[in-house]
């Protein structure tokens, strides 16, 4: 036992090691999440707050959704007319844009946009509050600062992310039909009538329920990492980067699984 | 009235295998004024902290009226207290005036807007500071006036029990006297029990109805304000003569 490790075993044990830490890290990470529930449904609430983060999360979010998504309609109506074009198909356009941006681009590509800008300002404002001793001062004026501080931001950016994709979905579509009937020389009234026909509300409801997951994840993630944050200016940097990449990672995993879920029979 | 209010036993605190606090036994009583003076690093501030609970003890019990810190209902037990952070802590999204009146806008001590602002532009004033002040952002105070703000904070609710970290440090001397009078105040006119931490010995004599001293952990030396000059003790003579040379190291 006293050993020195065998090849063997250095190779090993660091993977050994990660994984215990990753495993910790999930644990930790469930326990806040299992809190976070269930300081929603126990008084107070307070409702200012919310308000207040429903402002900042959901509304001033969208510009960079609507960017994003514009953009995302337009190139991927390029793209499906080229592809379709090679076995006659350019009318495929209109649905699959719609279909494509409504299941998957919308929700995906607005979470990691709101992950980026969102994940990492809540985790920056937090642990500025836990490194300058802001939420030991909340905790001495007799307020939880899960229910103040957690609570409101999760639940606007959960109940916020899916109103953000339904107008990202909508402009996305429209970037779809401006460069279809502009470049591609669809005919508009056509390319409405396909849109409308071949989107069922399943594919709509879908992106939505992602939506709605995905708004959770970011603002449980800047608020686990904002209030661990380590000491300090390089703790708070620290906190502001781990919780815009595990938000990605986490949005990229769940997309999967749940596309899993609702698409495979 | 000598009751005790805050009675600390065999306190011991370590940051990994930094022994802050190694045995802290101390009694505040009832209604006096209890200075803590100590080197810095010595755990004065980790001290008053475990007392709110923001930091857990590694071992040893700290008793509030009798009865465990831990136990209870915690909020009943954080409403009696008033804190004043060492680094003021003031919140930097909302104006000074909503930092005082913090405890007055929300939870069960809610009241109108314009009673808690009346109230929060009473104790600016309290710890000399005008009303124009109120609608400013902490931020854009100076460090001394950021301090004053908290001190008005931790006062806001009338608490029962105070613990002020270092009120007049960064305070020019006038200003310094105005806060030692006022923390005075507080404990003879509303009966208030008082922890103070500083290391300005002019406040330490305004102040203190009583003086602990922390050193390597333990308390090194407590007794009443009146025997402070003559305790015999060479730690604390060092410590209140602001001596290089003594038996406390200078680089610890
Ligand atoms: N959260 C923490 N994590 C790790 N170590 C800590 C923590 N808080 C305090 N310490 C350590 O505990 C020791 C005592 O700190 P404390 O802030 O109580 O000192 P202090 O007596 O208040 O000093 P000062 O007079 O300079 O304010 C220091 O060595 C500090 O490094
Ligand atoms: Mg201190």
């Amino acid at each position: 036992m006293a050993n020195p490790m065998n090849p063997f075993q250095v190779f090993l044990a660091p993977i050994g090691r990660s994984t215990l830490s990753l495993l910790a890290a999930i644990g930790r990470i469930a326990i806040y999440m299992a809190e976070t529930l269930s300081h929603i449904v126990r008084p107070p609430f307070y409702f200012r707050e919310f308000l207040h983060q429903l402002m900042v999360i959901g509304y001033f979010s969208l510009p960079v959704v609507g960017l994003t998504a514009v953009f995302t309609g337009a190139a991927l109506a390029l793209q499906i007319f080229e592809g379709g074009s090679r076995f006659n198909a350019e009318s495929v356009v209109p649905s699959i844009v719609a279909i494509g941006m409504v299941r998957e681009l919308g929700p995906v590509l607005g979470g990691l946009m709101v992950a980026g800008r969102v994940a990492s300002s809540v985790a920056a404002e937090l642990g500025t509050m836990r490194v300058t001793e802001q939420i030991d001062a909340l905790v001495t004026l007799s307020t939880h600062p899960m229910k103040y501080l957690t609570v409101p931001r999760v639940l606007a950016a959960t109940l916020a992310m899916p109103v953000l994709v339904a107008v990202g979905d909508s402009i996305g579509i429209f970037g779809g039909f401006l460069v279809g009937t502009s470049r591609l020389g669809l005919n508009p009234a056509a390319y409405l009538h396909n849109t409308v026909d071949f989107l069922n509300s399943w594919d709509v409801v879908s992106g939505l329920i992602k939506a709605s997951v995905f708004g959770f994840i970011v603002a449980l993630m800047g608020c686990y990492h904002g209030m661990n944050s380590g000491r300090g200016a390089q703790g708070v940097g620290r906190a502001t980067t781990n919780a815009v990449v595990s938000a990605s990672v986490l949005i990229l995993t769940t997309n999967y699984l749940m596309t899993e879920a609702f698409f495979s029979s | 009235m000598t009751e005790p209010m805050i009675q600390f036993r065999d306190l011991h605190k370590s940051f990994g295998s930094n022994h802050v606090l190694r045995g802290i036994d101390l009694s505040v009583n009832k209604g006096e004024s209890m200075v803590i003076i100590g080197g810095s690093g010595t755990g004065k501030s980790v001290l008053i902290k475990m007392v709110l609970g923001l930091l857990k003890p590694t071992s040893g019990t700290i008793l509030v009226d009798d009865k465990d810190s831990k136990a209870g209902d915690r909020d009943a037990f954080l409403a009696r207290f008033g804190m004043l952070f060492q680094g003021g802590a003031l919140f930097d999204s909302m104006p000074v005036w909503q930092n005082v009146a913090f405890r007055l806008l929300r939870g069960a001590l809610k009241r109108p807007k314009e009673e808690a602002r009346a109230i929060a532009v009473e104790k600016l004033r309290r710890v000399g500071l005008k009303e124009w002040v109120a609608d400013l952002y902490p931020a854009e105070l100076s460090g001394g006036m950021q301090k004053r703000v908290g001190l008005a904070r931790a006062i806001a609710a009338d608490p029962e029990i105070i613990f002020f970290d270092e009120p007049t440090t960064g305070l020019d001397p006038i200003m310094a006297g105005v806060i030692n009078k006022l923390v005075r105040e507080i404990v003879t006119e509303m009966g208030a029990t008082a922890m103070t931490i500083t290391h300005d010995m002019s406040s330490v004599r305004a102040i203190a109805d009583h003086v602990a001293m922390i050193h390597d952990g333990k308390v090194r030396w407590t007794g009443p304000i009146a025997q402070l000059d003559d305790s015999g003790d060479p730690y604390l003579d060092q410590f209140i003569h602001a001596r290089a040379e003594g038996p406390i190291e200078a680089i610890r």
